[in-house]
């Protein structure tokens, strides 16, 4: 049958749920809508540069481009110029591979259905966690150490989230305000921990609030780059597997069939036999997971202690959520989505932004004017399928064909 | 003297992606008659009426009205032009009382800015009165009955001065007295000069209402036909193409063991109130047991009950001799029922989901379709491929999208799924709801396949000629208890009066 058959999908689309929304956004724009929402993004932002400071926005992206390191790509840049892109570019890559894992975990948790706005809380347990086993342990051989460290720590980010997740399955409570509920308790678990007399506070230097820096057995290792000026770890094969994994887990177990089952249509998927409440919690965990894999990431990775500005000041797991939304929730999507806005971080920070070009402090706050355009943008999704739509009607109207007369 | 046709569809040409909806379509509406548009699932009947609604901008042709060729480019341009549409699923506000979703849009006013609202209410009074459509303008929507809110959508039409009413599948969602209720408007909408296109798939309702039938068959238009002279094979054969059995053969049935045991089911429903008071029957293999009765007596809530979706509060429900009262939904289908539920799109399939997903819908759990979690989908969809040419699936392979095929078809898919999984017990609730001739014979088809194939078979719905075509044995629910049983040559008669109630005062629910 063809297409806007009103018979056959309107059911479903009467009370359409988020779930199907974004699955009928992916079906009629394919790749092409994310770009436009992008493009339109980078559009309103460099209105905004333009209005408010008079500068030419297409420089001011152009320099941040310069900072973001991604000319390393481009064989015919070298010497010195490759080398500064080359060490951009490890900072660019250290900030997305947390970007992909909590991008997972906002997608995994769309796909059964759920917003896991929780994010950012999931992610601080992480941390917490990790710092913590990173202290313990110091006399374990070094794979054995870090495996332990970030299995905990996720783990812990699962427990966090399927909190969440159980209150769901149970008493129906709405995720996304358990969620955000749950996100500040974490902050504040936090910064009591780590803050001055906090119980992880380092106890031989009280002056600072944050933690002991972990063992050198939990650290890990750095595969491009100097270590001593932070360059990347493998960390980045972490988030590589687990894009990997988020596609098997959905698509090839059973466990991932339920989950997208309960994503479409809870209500079918009750009748065929599937526990619809067990798929929430169970989507949730697994959302955590991911979101406190990238909080243990990061602190064996580079930060190496728990501070409480870091705490308090941390957005990835929010930013996670517009990588998610614009990846279209896919394995695929969320690599592109996640290089973008790390990319952009990157690119903005004070240190890569020239700034007789654009001011720093204000770079940083372009790019969140832009996350949120993006989020934005693809909340309202109708504006570019309509875009796009209209793209197409107006190709068929100038095609030719008999046409009614207008009434006399 | 030629009367010019109030409205006039010359060669009206609709094309979407792959498909032809409407081809080359001619028609012509006389003033002040009662004109049904008649056609299977899929045969273009609603895109039509949409052309002329102003939702589609067709492909070719040209539309008439008095003579004159309009463009009609939208809903609004439409109303102007006096063409009014119900469709089946309304647009109500269920929040706004009946006057208030009546005049939205075109609301009188004070000094053009404040609802009039008493202005609208007797507005909507003396309408009602005018058209004989019993409505009462201060209710809330949420609150009135179907039939009465049907009216109140025809009421809209009406306010906006429409003196060509499209009615798309209208019967769909009454009960069998509602409808008749509803000829009786049309009637006498069409004694005040109006002018009704009524679109329908239902043979019986065509030859009661209609003047002149119209039938499409898979986009293009077959023929028109006046109502004398006009009968149900007849049409059928138009609708089809091919000769249609409107009355299911079978052979005489054979009961043997009982493979259902139902013993004093009690229920509540989902506010609290008792909805099954303590059923109890039994279906045998060899047998079609169907339960008949107007809607919301607590059929809804028996079948959720059987299949495990609905906590019981007392009874037993045996299949094969074990008790199943109490266990999870995904255990009641593995002791053996079989579920073709309700409503296809919302409870039945995934819409997202490829057909080879939703025929495995309980059996991915399963080897060989999955192993210790793992999936194969490469067996999914083997699998798929051949139950989707045994049950005479179209529209489309594995891989497609539930929500691309027909809904016939679709419900082909919840059959092949549930069948193949051989149940000793297949429950099967309102399965032909919506569907067109063609899938209809297909259904009655496969069910008589299950009932000799020794299965127990348990038929729940509201179209009475299903039920006697279908049964072995006819059960009538009443407020929740079965109050009579009768053979298959019971009369509509008897079986209308003992679902409401056996002669007891019933008042009509409006």
């Amino acid at each position: 049958m063809g297409p806007p058959e009103p018979e056959a999908g309107e059911s479903a689309l009467g009370a359409p749920s988020v779930a199907a929304r974004l699955a009928l956004y992916q079906r009629a724009g394919g790749i092409v809508t994310p770009l436009i929402t992008a493009a339109l993004a980078f559009a309103v932002g460099g209105l905004v540069v333009l209005a408010s400071t008079g500068k030419n926005p297409i420089g001011t992206y152009h320099a941040i481009f310069n900072g973001t390191g991604l000319e390393w790509l481009f064989p015919w840049v070298s010497g010195a110029a490759r080398v500064q892109a080359a060490y951009n570019l490890q900072q660019t890559l250290l900030v997305t591979v947390p970007l992909v894992l909590t991008g997972l975990a906002v997608a995994f948790a769309f796909r059964c259905g759920l917003f896991n706005i929780g994010g950012q809380g999931q992610y601080i347990i992480g941390s917490i966690v990790g710092v913590q086993m990173g202290i313990w342990f110091a006399g374990m051989p070094k794979p054995a150490h870090i495996v332990l460290a970030i299995v905990v720590a996720s783990c812990a980010g699962a427990l966090w989230a399927g909190i969440a997740g159980f209150l769901r399955a149970t008493v129906g409570a709405h995720e996304v305000i358990t969620t955000i509920m749950l996100n500040w308790i974490a902050l504040w678990i936090g910064s009591y921990l780590v803050g001055f007399g906090g119980p992880l506070q380092n106890p031989h230097d009280n002056s600072i609030p944050a933690t002991a820096d972990i063992a050198t057995s939990a650290k890990l290792p750095v595969f491009w780059g100097d270590p001593v000026l932070q360059g990347l770890h493998i960390g980045f094969f972490v988030a590589l597997a687990a894009l990997v994994a988020f596609w098997i887990i959905l698509n090839r177990t059973t466990l991932g069939y339920e989950v997208r089952a309960v994503g479409f249509n809870p209500e079918a998927a009750r009748y065929g036999g599937i526990g619809v409440g067990r798929s929430y919690f169970t989507a949730m965990a697994i959302s955590g997971f991911f979101a406190g894999l990238a909080g243990a990431i990061d602190l064996l990775g580079w930060e190496f202690h728990l501070d409480l500005t870091v705490v308090q000041g941390s957005q990835i797991g929010f930013v996670g959520i517009a990588v998610a939304l614009l990846g279209r929730n896919s394995s695929i999507g969320i690599v592109f989505s996640a290089l973008l806005f790390g990319a952009l971080l990157t690119g903005t920070s004070t240190r890569a932004l020239d700034p007789s070009v654009f001011q720093p402090e204000l770079a940083g706050n372009l790019t969140r004017i832009i996350q949120g355009l993006v989020v934005l943008f693809v909340g309202a999704d109708v504006i570019v399928l309509y875009l796009w739509q209209a793209r197409r009607k107006l190709r068929a109207r100038t095609r030719p064909g008999v046409q009614p007369e207008p009434s006399a | 003297m030629a009367d010019v046709p109030v409205l006039e569809l010359r060669s009206i040409t609709k094309r979407f992606p792959g498909v032809v909806a409407n081809d080359h379509i001619d028609l012509a509406l006389e003033r002040g008659e009662v004109h049904a548009l008649l056609g299977e699932n899929g045969a273009g009947k609603s895109t039509l009426m949409n052309v002329v609604y102003g939702l589609y901008r067709p492909d070719e042709g040209e539309i008439r009205i008095d003579g004159k060729p309009v463009s009609i480019g939208s809903a609004r341009e439409a109303i102007k032009q006096g063409i009014g549409m119900v469709h089946q699923h309304f647009m109500l506000i269920p929040v706004m009382t009946v006057a208030e979703n009546i005049v939205l849009a075109s609301e009188p006013t004070h000094a053009g800015v404040l609802l009039d609202y008493d202005d609208a209410v007797r507005r909507v009074r003396a309408l009602s009165e005018q058209f004989g459509l019993a409505v009462d303008p201060e209710a809330r929507v949420q609150d009135i009955g179907v039939g009465q809110e049907q009216r109140v959508e025809i009421l809209k039409a009406l306010y906006r001065g429409a003196h060509i009413l499209i009615l798309d599948e209208p019967t769909a969602v009454l009960t069998p007295h509602e409808a008749l209720e509803l000829f009786e408007i049309i009637r006498g909408l069409k004694d005040q000069g109006k002018t009704i296109v009524f679109i329908t798939h239902k043979l019986k309702e065509v030859l009661e209402i209609a003047d002149r039938i119209t039938v499409l068959r898979r986009g293009k238009k077959i023929e028109t036909v006046a109502r004398a002279g006009a009968d149900e094979a007849g049409l059928a054969r138009l609708m089809v193409g091919r000769e249609v059995l409107l009355r299911v053969e079978k052979k005489p049935s054979d009961p043997g063991e009982p493979l259902l045991d139902v013993r004093d089911l009690r229920v509540l429903d989902s506010r609290g109130l008792e909805a099954v008071r303590g059923v109890s029957f039994q279906a045998r293999e060899g047998e079609i047991v169907g339960i008949a009765g107007v809607d919301g007596n607590g059929q809804t809530e028996l079948i959720d009950a059987l299949a495990g979706l609905r906590r019981a509060q007392s009874g037993h429900v045996l299949i094969r001799g074990n008790e199943v009262l109490g266990e999870t939904p995904s255990e009641v289908l593995d002791r053996g029922l079989g579920h073709i539920p309700e409503d296809r799109q919302r409870r039945g399939l995934v819409l997202e989901f490829s057909l080879a997903e939703n025929l495995a819908l309980h059996d991915y759990d399963h080897s060989p379709i999955s192993r210790v979690g793992w999936l194969f989908p490469r067996r999914m969809i083997e699998r798929a491929r051949r139950l989707l040419k045994d049950f005479d699936v179209r529209g489309g392979g594995p891989n497609t999208r539930a929500a691309a095929l027909s809904g016939g078809n679709q419900q082909k898919v919840v059959i092949a799924r549930e069948v193949a999984r051989d149940p000793s017990v297949l429950v099967a609730a309102q399965p032909t709801r919506g569907l067109d001739v063609g899938a209809i014979e297909y259904v009655h088809r496969r069910l008589v396949e299950a009932r000799d194939d020794r299965k127990a078979v348990l038929l729940v719905s509201l179209e009475l000629d299903e039920i006697l075509s279908l049964s072995d044995r006819i059960l009538v629910i009443y407020e929740g208890s079965l109050v009579a049983e009768y053979g298959p040559d019971v009369t509509e008669e008897e079986l209308g009066i003992a679902m409401t109630g056996g002669g007891r005062e019933q008042e009509a629910i409006a």
